[in-house]
């Protein structure tokens, strides 16, 4: 039976029509700009441990200085064992990790088995290379299979590195600092989970671009912990007023009311059985 | 039988690859101003005045201090406000500091909240082909006692408000000033004065949902109350992150 589509490569190679046709709109926008892409500007960090991978997240999103979503969710579902964080512009992490999730449920349909994570790091670096950097997506890819715990970064130009942790977007140095400080190999469960936090709660500090809470994703062979939000922030905001308007504060101008001529062509009753 | 050599530029054959652009010398300009963040706001009451500021320092993405407050005292009765570039909001201030001096010593009285504004307005003016990359707001109470609000643009242009807010959440925060200060966009509510008590949380309100949504505003809040009676400082913490 002939493999689906989904392992082969497109056959035109490198594909820059659409480059080069940006490029040209962004002149045509009458000294406006183009709609600026909605980047995450982020603090994601991910951790190897004796049982399995952590990978954690903040929940803001930012679209340039003003947060657009303060709850959104940056730890992306691939396969039931490989989950993977995104950073960069969103609708690019988006797309490419549903891309990717996909195409290797399809390959789990045709060949019965889970996919392992070189599988899913393989081709979403083929992918990413093939658009040159156009697609801006910096991923943390974690997950657990037969061959043992895994932790990749993919960066937008097609690079991967296979690290034991990791930490990216806006607040990667905060974050980093923390997992260089306190990493071991073969950490126990509860301690991953406190470095990873400790992290993120450091980019979230540090860095303007991350904030609010914070996600967690613990992966192991017996399955999946997706705590969102594993710590909610600290601050609350609590109004001293409160304000409200009256029904009529809104000045009604002008009103058109359009009666709708129904008839009733037929009429069935079904009785519901409540007993 | 001859071949040629077909450049990488302009060459429109099979691959159809479009044109190569080398960049050449790239020249890094050196800017003499950097965006320091932060979000300023003013109320004129009947007889009191706030002039209001968050206390983050930040450039880029990172923050360089969580303890530094926009808010200037100038005199008993006027509070200015600068935010922008902080190297000139630092250098703005020490000048209006040191010409209130002078006309203190020439004209033995405190310059007045309005004679500070148009003296402002002259200074920010005279550096108009390089200027000062300053907003500034500055409260305080007239010669009548009655609360006053001066806003202005970078180069000096000014007018006297009821409340303004400016700085980086300056969009955020003056349409809701407008709303329940200006009481616009509303129809059938009764039109009461602003009480101290009310202005004063209405701030804090303000700026709690400034620090929400605004990057650049954040970890304290300071709050410069100005009456008849002198100047009263509070402190409120704000979000952190």
């Amino acid at each position: 039976m002939a493999l689906s589509t989904v392992l082969e490569t497109p056959g035109a190679g490198f594909n820059f029509e659409n480059a080069t046709r940006n490029a040209a709109l962004e002149g045509l926008f009458g000294g406006g700009q183009t709609p600026k892409p909605l980047k995450t500007g982020t603090t994601i960090a991910g951790v190897v441990f004796k049982d399995g991978v952590v990978l954690g997240a903040d929940t803001r999103a930012t679209s340039s200085e003003v947060v657009a979503d303060k709850m959104c969710a940056k730890i992306h579902y691939i396969s039931p064992n490989i989950y993977c964080c995104g950073a960069g512009t969103a609708a690019d992490t988006e797309k490419t990790t549903d891309l990717l999730s996909s195409n290797l449920s399809i390959f789990s349909l045709n060949s019965g088995r889970n996919p392992r994570v070189v599988m899913a790091v393989n081709i979403l670096q083929d992918m990413l290379y093939r658009y040159h950097g156009q697609i801006g997506a910096n991923l943390i890819l974690g997950g657990v299979d037969c061959t043992g715990n895994h932790l990749y970064t993919v960066g937008p130009y097609g690079d991967i590195n296979k690290v034991p942790y990791l930490a990216m977007g806006s607040g990667d140095l905060a974050a980093l600092g923390i997992l260089e400080d306190g990493f071991k190999h073969n950490l126990e469960l509860e301690e991953a989970k406190e470095l990873v936090r400790a992290s993120i709660h450091a980019g979230i500090m540090s860095d303007l671009g991350s904030g609010n809470n914070t996600d967690i994703c613990v992966i192991t062979k017996q399955g999946v912990d997706y705590i969102r939000p594993y710590q909610e922030s600290e601050y609350k905001d609590k109004r001293n007023i409160k304000y409200r308007y009256r029904p009529g504060t809104t000045p009604v101008l002008t009103e058109k009311v359009v009666t709708l001529k129904l008839e009733v062509v037929q009429e069935a009753v079904q009785k519901m059985d409540t007993a | 039988f001859v071949s040629e050599m077909l450049s990488a530029q302009g060459f429109g054959g099979p691959g159809k690859m479009k044109e190569y652009h080398y960049a050449g010398a790239v020249e890094n300009r050196f800017s003499p101003y950097a965006f320091n963040g932060g979000t300023v706001l003013a109320v004129a009451g009947e007889d009191f005045a706030i002039v209001a500021s968050d206390t983050r320092l930040s450039e880029g993405y990172s923050i360089h201090s969580r303890d530094s407050p926009k808010c200037y005292k100038l005199t008993d009765t006027t509070v200015i406000g600068c935010s922008g570039f902080h190297g000139d909001c630092l250098t703005l201030t020490k000048i209006i500091d040191a010409r209130l001096k002078m006309y203190k010593h020439s004209n033995n009285k405190t310059m007045t909240s309005g004679a500070i504004a148009a003296m402002l307005s002259t200074i920010l003016y005279s550096r108009r082909f390089f200027p000062y990359y300053v907003y500034n707001i500055i409260g305080g109470l007239d010669e009548e006692g009655k609360g006053a609000v001066y806003s202005f643009d970078p180069v000096g242009s000014y007018q006297r408000d009821t409340y303004k807010a400016g700085g980086s959440a300056s969009a955020m925060l003056q349409p809701l000033l407008d709303n329940q200060i200006g009481f616009k966009n509303m129809e059938g509510v009764q039109h009461l004065p602003l009480t101290q008590e009310k202005a004063v949380q209405l701030v804090k309100d303000v700026f709690i949902s400034a620090a929400e949504r605004d990057v650049y505003t954040g970890d304290a809040l300071r709050v410069c109350v100005i009456t008849k009676d002198g100047i009263n400082e509070q402190t409120i913490p704000l979000r952190k992150d």
